[in-house]
């Protein structure tokens, strides 16, 4: 892609976005309401997690101000995913109904197509507790913050991003083949931030396995911020060149296979 | 009756047409439950003070937890909203039955039939493979069975009290969105009740959700002992009495303001 087509693209995504931010501000108060609800779910999972670090002390020897970055990183990660990759989500749906047959007579990528047609602010919910939960832990951590520190969670919080936005357009793609929406993903998008607001050591080696080389979730929180933490349970691994590195490799593997589902795609319609 | 009977049977029938989504959810909350599972145990190896709980207990506490989700009151009837908006919810009233009793057992038909599709399998399995235990007597499986269709009640009432309000707040269904986050946590859903420290737990206890999860999973495991099951059954009685009146009172009022368009 050349310069003057990435700004073009970049153009044009800005535009889908302002249009579908614009139509979801339409209806202020069901926003304010969706965005402040979503605040709400996500925080009680924080009390719960507060609860039991006050009965039980501390949790295979990680605070609980640890684990507040750990759970920022990831519900952040899963945020902006969320509000980014919305219209994989959708993406069945237009196939089911046959739309898609219409972006694919478009002059631009489909991947692109779907990527920018809906922009969910409401996931702001989630982000703002996510960032409240990753600034407390963050001034609560016994650690000094170096830049380097700050900078392996940044790392670890795009790669996480990356990864859940992979596993969005993973989950479209089976549509080319199912045609309805599958469920079981669920398991690896909600369940993967469920798990990976503790310290991954905590769970038996299957688990550990699946979030490490299947679905590298580990390189979005637990790797970064059990470095920057130097906790010896965390394995030594120069975390701010391999994460990234999964984390892209992660994404380009699930784009790949979009592009080998798009071939495949026989039309519903008629 | 028999029209109110027809009105479950109706709406098991359309609610059982989603196996597909029952079996991937069946997935998803094994996965969840197994998590959970972990994360207590890795706690427990964590400390020495004594808990509230033992692990055992905490394991049934999670795995009913899982089973019973669908029992759970976190939505709305996405036909009377879909009624509310368009005004056809005019013509319930024309019915020949109570309008808030029909609203109750369509109520009853949601939570009962997806919970029986995935609760079974569910138990079946977390009781071979994942540390489920059965109730340890007699006593403490009747009076859970009592106990758990004392859940289905208040339930069913608070689920019918967060469908009325859709006649209020059609667009955002706002409290219809909020309140289940705080029946989640004040049920022992995200952590079980007798974890919380005291300050919260009394505020929980004079709420009428731990009726739903929290006292009939301790029933279960013994935690609660079968000599004192029957206050919880009263108390879960009482508060459905509560629920529902209040229900009532709530349905009358929207009702009555309800204006109607079209011709």
């Amino acid at each position: 892609m050349s310069a003057g087509s990435l700004a073009e693209h970049l153009r044009l995504a800005c535009r889908y976005a302002g249009v579908s931010v614009r139509s979801q501000l339409q209806y202020r108060a069901s926003f304010v309401m969706l965005a402040l609800s979503q605040f709400v779910v996500t925080a009680i999972e924080f009390v719960g997690i507060w609860a039991l670090f006050l009965r039980f002390g501390s949790l295979r020897g990680w605070t609980l101000a640890e684990v507040a970055v750990l759970y920022g990183m990831v519900h952040v990660s899963f945020a902006l995913a969320e509000a980014a990759g919305r219209g994989f989500d959708l993406f069945p749906g237009c196939v089911r109904m046959g739309d898609f047959d219409r972006i694919l007579l478009r002059p631009r990528s489909t991947v692109f197509q779907i990527a920018v047609q809906e922009f969910q602010i409401m996931r702001l919910g989630r982000f703002t507790q996510g960032v409240a939960a990753l600034a407390w832990g963050a001034a609560a951590v016994h650690a000094v913050w170096t830049v380097v520190g700050v900078l392996a969670v940044a790392i670890g919080v795009a790669t996480g991003a990356a990864i859940f936005y992979a596993l969005f357009v993973l989950q479209g793609t089976l549509a080319f083949w199912t045609v309805e929406t599958l469920e079981i993903m669920n398991t690896v998008t909600y369940g993967g931030t469920e798990a990976a607001q503790y310290p991954l050591s905590i769970y038996r080696g299957w688990l550990r396995t699946l979030f490490t080389f299947v679905v590298p979730l580990a390189c979005a929180n637990y790797l970064p911020a059990g470095w920057v933490f130097g906790r010896a349970d965390a394995p030594g691994l120069p975390v701010l060149i391999v994460c990234p590195v999964v984390g892209a490799a992660f994404l380009g593997v699930c784009l790949w296979l979009w592009r080998f589902g798009e071939k495949r795609y026989v039309s519903t319609g008629n | 009756m028999s029209a109110y009977a027809a009105v479950i049977g109706a709406r098991f029938r359309v609610l059982l047409q989603y196996r597909a989504a029952a079996f991937a959810g069946f997935v998803t909350q094994i996965f969840w439950g197994w998590i959970r599972l972990m994360v207590f145990q890795a706690f427990y190896q964590s400390s020495a003070a004594p808990q509230p709980m033992s692990l055992p207990q905490v394991a049934d506490y999670i795995w009913l937890g899982q089973a019973m989700l669908a029992m759970f009151p976190w939505n709305v009837d996405g036909e009377i909203r879909d009624m509310v908006r368009t005004g056809r919810v005019a013509y319930e009233m024309l019915r020949p039955a109570d309008v808030y009793w029909v609203w109750f057992c369509r109520a009853v038909a949601q939570r009962t039939a997806p919970t029986l599709l995935r609760a079974v399998p569910l138990l079946a399995l977390a009781l071979v493979f994942f540390g489920m235990r059965t109730p340890p007597g007699a006593a403490e499986a009747l009076w859970f069975a009592a106990c758990l269709a004392g859940a289905l009640l208040i339930s069913s009432a608070v689920s019918t009290i967060l469908n009325i309000t859709l006649l209020w707040t059609v667009a955002g269904d706002g409290i219809a969105r909020l309140a289940p986050s705080l029946i989640l946590i004040t049920s022992g859903m995200i952590v079980p009740v007798p974890f919380f420290p005291v300050p919260i737990r009394r505020v929980i206890e004079a709420l009428p959700f731990r009726g739903v999860n929290d006292l009939p999973f301790r029933v279960y495991s013994g935690h609660i002992p079968a000599t004192q099951a029957w206050q919880v059954l009263t108390q879960q009685l009482a508060w459905t009495m509560v629920l529902v009146l209040f229900g009532r009172w709530l349905m009358a009022r929207g009702l009555k303001r309800m204006v109607v368009q079209g011709g």
